[in-house]
């Protein structure tokens, strides 16, 4: 449950965001989440609820992109989707592989009224 | 009005793990960042590894647990200097509370720091805490099939330990599969069969580790 650390993270960073922006509110909070981090959806909506009242997120919208897993094979140069656990190239086999996307956790951007 | 915002969920943690580096690299002193599952053995190997390394080099230990000051105590009656951080109910360390702990160390006469990270195979993998290597230890008791459920630590882990090798004849463990799904998962990893109890395959560890100690002096020297 180390999602609301990252919620909190969250939160804090719209909230300043939001004021240097003049925001009333925020309507909606959008976020980018590999799917090789370690990051419940299920666990961040149940954080964004917890504690986003009182913010100025309160009552907003959560969104989150999963980015799938990603590799470079650095033997043939293949780039390829896999899931969490299958890195080998599909083209040369190699485990030489070098992981380009799956780990992005960050906030793409947020709705506000002013 | 849509904002951008582009900005890491992890944008302090990890600024701050990047002065905590900074802060090691200028001393040169190596810190590794310990993971396992509670029960693995963390604190059983760091004293194993203390006691193989301290003719050589001079260690520290920050301890992370939710509650509790028993492992730190551990660590102090074998002489050693040991942080306790209690997380307080959470599930993994935070780059703040290493920088708060290496206030209370003192860094002109270290060579090593080893962090003891909370028990958990999950939350603590998506944390930069400045380390040069995080090493996971997975013990014979949970099972080999551990690296297909938990894959995230076993991907960030530069060193994999395979801990309790003493007892493999009382577990159904299959050291063969173990070691395929770790190669799978994380051709990079170097992986340590050992029993921080009885002390068998301790050294090749401690070598490994004594080299990547070599090689960050090295750089700062």
């Amino acid at each position: 449950m180390h999602e609301f650390s990252l919620m909190t993270g969250v939160l804090d960073a719209v909230e300043i965001s939001a004021r240097e922006n003049n925001a009333s509110k925020i309507t909606e909070v959008k976020l980018v989440i590999g799917a090789m981090s370690e990051v419940l959806e299920e666990a961040m909506d149940f954080a964004f609820e917890a504690l986003s009242p009182g913010t100025l997120a309160e009552g907003a919208r959560l969104t989150m992109t999963k980015v799938s897993p990603k590799s470079r094979c650095l033997a043939c140069g293949e780039e390829f989707e896999h899931d969490r656990l299958h890195f080998a190239c599909p083209r040369c086999d190699s485990l030489a592989t070098q992981l380009i996307a799956g780990k992005e956790m960050y906030i793409e951007s947020m709705e506000i009224e002013t | 009005m849509e904002v951008k915002l582009k900005k890491p969920i992890l944008d302090l943690n990890n600024r701050l793990a990047q002065e905590n580096r900074e802060l090691m690299a200028a001393r040169g002193i190596f810190v590794l960042d310990l993971l396992a599952s509670p029960g693995a053995g963390k604190t059983s190997l760091i004293l194993a590894t203390i006691e193989a390394l301290r003719s050589n080099y001079r260690i520290a230990v920050i301890e992370g647990d939710i509650a509790s000051d028993v492992d730190a105590v551990k660590i102090k009656e074998a002489g050693i200097p040991a942080i306790q951080i209690n997380t307080g109910g959470a599930c993994h360390l935070e780059s703040a509370m290493i920088a708060r702990a290496l206030e209370a160390l003192d860094l002109d006469n270290l060579d090593l720091i080893i962090i003891e990270n909370v028990g958990n195979l999950v939350c603590p993998t998506d944390f930069d805490l400045g380390e040069d290597a995080k090493a996971m230890i997975l013990s014979v008791p949970e099972g080999h099939d551990k690296p297909l459920k938990y894959p995230g630590v076993f991907q960030v882990a530069q060193a994999v330990i395979l801990n309790k090798v003493d007892t493999l004849a009382s577990f159904n463990f299959d050291e063969g599969a173990f070691k395929e799904s770790v190669a799978q998962l994380n051709p990079h990893a170097v992986l340590f069969p050992l029993s921080a109890l009885t002390h068998e395959g301790v050294v090749a560890w401690a070598q490994w580790l004594s080299q990547r100690i070599e090689e960050k002096k090295s750089c700062n020297s």
